[in-house]
């Protein structure tokens, strides 16, 4: 567990960075600091390996002030990803993940041995060990980074930015590559971004900083887009924080309605009155919607679109599905494509209303 | 017309290796002080601007005026040629140390501290071979230089094959002027080719870029 404990930092000329920051980093969870530039996030973050030391106050790592440690014995024991990787430009992948172990005391070649286990562990091949960082892409560098923070099996890890030098597409890849390690490693991890959906995606707990270094919320996803402490944070969260909620609710309760399905074997093809009707093909997935209203009678069909998993993808993604169908619908599908029934936006309504209602009348919800 | 070097000169291969020595020996001397004045003035900015001032007023005091000065202290000897060359050695030298230095990515810099490395040993072993090429590149131009600067302690009876011009005018031999010009122009090449080949081996992070991937 990492604890801030009333700290602050105020630098020579009077700037205050970090302004009476008290939180906890339970172990093994991923906490994001996030918050505007200026927000003290990543002098907060430098602090629990004493990269900064703060002017008053203390950070504790399993109880123990960081100030009563040695910085190098300290920073040896905590992973950092830092953005742009900073990778060494003059040695070998292999030699980049092995350098905390070298630093340990472990022989080279122990060294290199634990280094390619490691970079196995993050998805890179042997055929990039021998590589020098100018040699990868801008993602490879990055989870060679990661490889390296990890390469001694430190208990934590610190993260600071570490994917906004990246784009779009290969931040994603590499947010779930994070999610899929921390599941299997559980490490205390501290994640610096400005990003907010990063934040959302990627945190356990997300502790959002305001300019001055004051800690405005400190909560999980799911209450900070719920229930933003004041007009800062629901600010800063986006004017969608009500769709991105969705994402933490589920679809399994979704009623499905099978009446607007019709086969293409079906002969004649059920009219629908009138009604817009989703036509799956023998294998029950889905061609297509026709048009009640279209001229031709013979129907051409609308492609029916990206579906969802009932149960599986949340109900973000069942709103989303009907808003982007042509009649409202959105289809339910299983794991392997086949229709299972369809949805109105009304009926993803309902039920969004039904779980904020719930929520609402929850005991084990914040009292603010 | 002989193209012979005449006797009180010394052999050509005594010429060879004096040149050499003198050269080889300032351009060492200057990079073993270039490297630590480096190091401060880009641990302490402030200092940068006074030493380069510093350097480059002792680069403008003529070679001879020093090596004049200078008698009185080592004599008549190598050492004499070797320590002026060695401060106008300073000049090109400090620039491309804390150039080197200062090209080393930030990110690079504070993923060192943060794995915990001393100071000492991420001096040794990051920031210098990063900074290698800089340092290199500078060291080239001043070993060039003064391999033909040494021809100047002639004047004061240590120039190696420098004295080969001034027997040229003595004793009227034109020949022995080209001869020098031509040995002295070929260990200015050798000599830059062997530091280009150095460079090559001990930076191959630098010529293995080819073949990035995707």
């Amino acid at each position: 567990m990492i604890t801030f404990d009333n700290v602050q930092k105020q630098y020579p000329d009077g700037t205050v960075a970090v302004d009476g920051l008290s939180l906890e980093v339970p172990t093994g969870t991923l906490t994001v600091l996030v918050g505007p530039s200026g927000c003290g996030k990543t002098t907060s973050l430098r602090m629990i390996n004493r990269m900064v030391d703060p002017t008053a106050g203390r950070v504790l790592v399993n109880g123990e002030d960081v100030r009563s440690q040695d910085p190098q014995t300290l920073r040896r024991g905590i992973g950092y990803v830092i953005q742009h990787a900073g990778l060494f430009p003059h040695r070998t992948v292999v030699d980049n993940v092995a350098t905390v172990p070298r630093l340990m005391g472990a022989s080279r070649k122990q060294a290199r041995a634990t280094a390619m286990e490691v970079l196995h562990r993050v998805g890179l091949g042997d055929e990039l060990a021998r590589r020098y960082p100018a040699q990868l892409s801008g993602g490879q560098q990055q989870r060679v980074g990661v490889a390296r923070a990890l390469a001694a099996d430190p208990p934590i890890l610190l993260m600071d930015e570490p994917f906004s030098a990246v784009d779009p597409v290969v931040r994603k890849e590499l947010q779930q590559e994070l999610l899929r390690l921390q599941s299997v490693l559980a490490k205390t991890i501290v994640l610096v971004t400005h990003d907010i959906d990063e934040a959302i995606t990627l945190g356990d707990r997300v502790a959002v900083l305001r300019p001055g270094g004051v800690l405005a919320q400190y909560a999980t996803p799911e209450e900070l887009l719920g229930d933003p402490a004041d007009d800062f944070v629901a600010g800063f969260l986006g004017v969608d924080r009500g769709v991105r909620l969705l994402s933490f609710f589920s679809t399994a309760g979704l009623p499905l309605h099978t009446d607007r399905i019709t086969s293409t074997g079906d002969m004649p093809i059920r009219d629908g009155d009138g009604r817009w009707m989703l036509v799956v093909d023998d294998g029950k997935r889905p061609v297509g919607w026709r048009d009640p209203h279209a001229s031709d009678s013979s129907g051409t069909l609308v492609p029916a679109g990206r579906g969802f998993v009932p149960g599986k993808d949340t109900l973000r993604a069942a709103l989303d599905a009907a808003v982007l169908s042509p009649c409202g619908f959105a289809v339910a599908v299983d794991e392997d494509g086949r229709a299972l029934g369809v949805v109105s936006s009304e009926e993803v309504a309902a039920v969004v209303r039904r779980e904020h209602r719930e929520r609402t009348d929850s005991p084990v919800r914040k009292q603010l | 017309m002989s193209l012979r070097i005449p006797g009180y000169l010394g052999t050509f291969w005594e010429l060879l290796s004096d040149h050499l020595v003198m050269a080889l020996g300032a351009s060492f001397l200057g990079l073993v002080v270039a490297l630590p004045l480096g190091l401060v003035c880009v641990r302490w900015p402030r200092s940068y601007p006074p030493v380069l001032a510093i350097s480059s007023v002792l680069y403008s005091i003529p070679s001879l005026a020093f090596f004049v000065l200078l008698i009185a202290f080592t004599g008549i000897s190598r050492t004499t040629v070797i320590l002026p060359l060695a401060v106008y050695a300073l000049a090109g030298l400090i620039p491309n140390v804390v150039d080197g230095l200062r090209g080393i990515p930030d990110s690079v810099r504070q993923s060192a501290i943060a794995m915990g490395f001393s100071g000492p040993r991420r001096l040794l072993t990051v920031d210098l071979p990063i900074a290698l090429p800089a340092v290199i590149a500078g060291l080239r131009v001043a070993v060039v230089a003064n391999i033909s600067m040494v021809s100047v302690g002639a004047l004061i009876g240590m120039g190696a094959f420098g004295s080969l011009f001034t027997a040229s005018v003595q004793l009227d031999r034109l020949d022995l002027a080209l001869v020098g010009i031509a040995v002295i122009v070929v260990m200015a090449l050798v000599a830059d080719a062997v530091l280009v080949l150095v460079q090559w081996l001990v930076t191959p992070w630098l010529h293995r870029s080819a073949g990035a991937a995707r």
